[in-house]
């Protein structure tokens, strides 16, 4: 063996100082991580796809996205800026019951409210816009990258769940697509912001099909695949453990992020 | 080049029987590990950003950019989406998933990684020591003598192996101070949670497309450091100054008993 080598191995530098010096440094920063991690569970800062690889990186920009975004506003645009000719991705066959729907003029949609409220209810789309109508001109963006700004018409989501007198234990708000695989969830202060909308309106007319019509829901602080087509249901809860495999939504099922702040 | 330990003070003169005679490694701990996390995490950001990019390679000015819109250029490269029109016959599968998760993951790394490399290296005078260029070497003239012994192709000489030249320390104080910076702020200008609470983030580089273009541009050029650096430690000896980077000697090993 080289000198250079067993020089290299030898112990020479852990002195039994620097050894607890160390030993406490980690001791304190396992303990320091665990407290953090039950201030951040009491404050809701931990997103139901925490668990796997990815937790950590998920976790740590939902924690903080929320901690720093949790009532700032989305931003809004002049009316000039909306996007000419309005721009509709693609979207997967439309089944049978929603084309029941479309050939009654969408006059049976229905959107049904229950879980953790009150006043379980179910919303016809007349009954939706006797609400006072609200509207913003926001980006809607995809997370492959594309994006463009449109004029969104509808009742803000937090006067329904006023509406249905949601518990205060309610912690998400799960909206499930007339398409059955396409469900996602938001939380509270999601939820309850200004501008987190049930659509039913767009750049002053209806909502056309290709862009979720009848109603969709917009989440403006989030990518466009939060902002599910074609609701019909809404169910209020404090946990979303006992819906799909319990990761918050389908995207996490398929492979995405269950928060699409970034 | 002999095979010796770096002495700092006697560099341009080291004699070619010197025994490694001081425990001042080339490169600290400190730095040796951040660089290597650093790299470990560049790699993932650069292939999901990649990946990323695939399922809609055509970049934008402004706010917003979709197919219907004029582009500011596109990427000659098949899409991950079948609705973004490429003129190849064929779509790639969607890897998005995964490289989001990802990417976001190791920009948080790195950013910790950074964080303790920046507030470390001041503390520990490493900027000053060994990256800010000495005073002799602020003039045109050591400028541009560097520029031509690079340009020939010149072997890095003794003083090379032991501290950085300064063509070495301006490029990496502007890859520190101002690309990881840059792309680091043009992706949370990206981020429509982020430019909610940050909205002039966003609005001061000219829009969301634009963040994005900028992203990509800061990115190649994240690249091309990377192919130069590799390049100028191939050219210096590729395994001394990797053995350099990794146990944290200089010099070429030598098997001495």
């Amino acid at each position: 063996m080289s000198e250079r080598l067993r020089r290299d191995l030898s112990p020479r530098k852990l002195s039994r100082r620097k050894l607890i010096a160390t030993g406490l440094t980690a001791a304190a920063g396992v303990a320091g991580l665990g407290v953090a991690a039950r201030i951040a569970q009491r404050y809701g800062l931990i997103p139901p796809d925490h668990g796997g690889i990815y937790g950590l990186g998920e976790t740590l920009t939902y924690a903080s996205q929320r901690l720093l975004t949790r009532h700032s506003l989305a931003r809004e645009f002049p009316r000039s800026m909306i996007s000419k000719p309005p721009f509709a991705n693609e979207i997967p066959p439309l089944n049978d019951a929603f084309k029941r729907l479309q050939g009654g003029g969408f006059a049976d949609w229905r959107l049904s409210v229950d879980g953790m409220v009150a006043r379980p209810a179910s919303f016809s789309l007349d009954q939706l816009k006797s609400y006072p109508s609200r509207s913003q001109i926001t980006m809607l963006q995809c997370e492959e990258g594309w994006s463009y700004i449109a004029e969104w018409n509808g009742v803000p989501l937090s006067q329904i769940l006023q509406a249905v007198e949601v518990h205060p234990q309610a912690r998400y708000v799960v909206y499930f697509s007339i398409d059955p695989d396409w469900w996602e969830s938001i939380d509270m202060a999601d939820a309850l912001h200004p501008q987190t909308f049930l659509v039913y309106g767009m750049n002053g007319d209806e909502l056309p099909v290709g862009s979720g019509g009848p109603l969709r829901l917009r989440v403006p602080r989030q990518v466009g695949y939060k902002s599910v087509k074609f609701i019909t249901h809404l169910t209020v809860t404090d946990s979303l453990k006992g819906f799909g495999k319990g990761l918050g939504s389908a995207s996490p099922e398929g492979g995405y992020a269950w928060y699409a702040g970034i | 080049m002999s095979d010796s330990a770096c002495i700092p003070s006697a560099a341009s003169a080291v004699p070619d029987t010197v025994p490694a005679t001081t425990d001042t490694p080339r490169h600290s701990a400190l730095v040796r590990v951040t660089h290597w996390i650093t790299t470990l995490c560049f790699f993932a950001l650069l292939v999901s950003g990649a990946e990323i990019v695939v399922s809609h390679p055509r970049f934008y000015w402004g706010e917003t950019g979709n197919d219907l819109t004029p582009t500011l250029f596109k990427l000659p490269i098949p899409a991950s989406r079948a609705l973004v029109p490429t003129g190849y016959g064929y779509v790639l599968p969607d890897q998005n998933g995964w490289s989001r998760y990802l990417h976001f993951q190791a920009a948080w790394i790195v950013i910790f990684v950074g964080l303790l490399y920046v507030i470390s290296g001041w503390f520990t005078g490493h900027f000053q020591k060994n990256l800010l260029p000495g005073k002799s070497d602020l003039s045109w003239r050591a400028f541009s003598t560097a520029i031509a012994s690079r340009l020939r192709f010149e072997r890095p000489n003794a003083a090379d192996a032991c501290s950085y030249n300064l063509l070495q320390r301006l490029s990496y104080l502007f890859v520190i101070f101002v690309l990881f910076p840059l792309v680091i702020w043009t992706g949370l200008a990206m981020s429509p949670a982020f430019v909610s609470a940050f909205p002039a983030t966003v609005n001061v580089l000219g829009g969301q497309q634009s963040a994005r273009t900028l992203h990509f541009f800061v990115s190649l050029a994240l690249v091309l450091f990377l192919l130069v650096h590799v390049g100028m430690v191939w050219l210096a000896g590729f395994w001394s100054r990797m053995r350099a980077m990794i146990t944290g000697r200089a010099g070429t090993y030598k098997e001495r008993t």
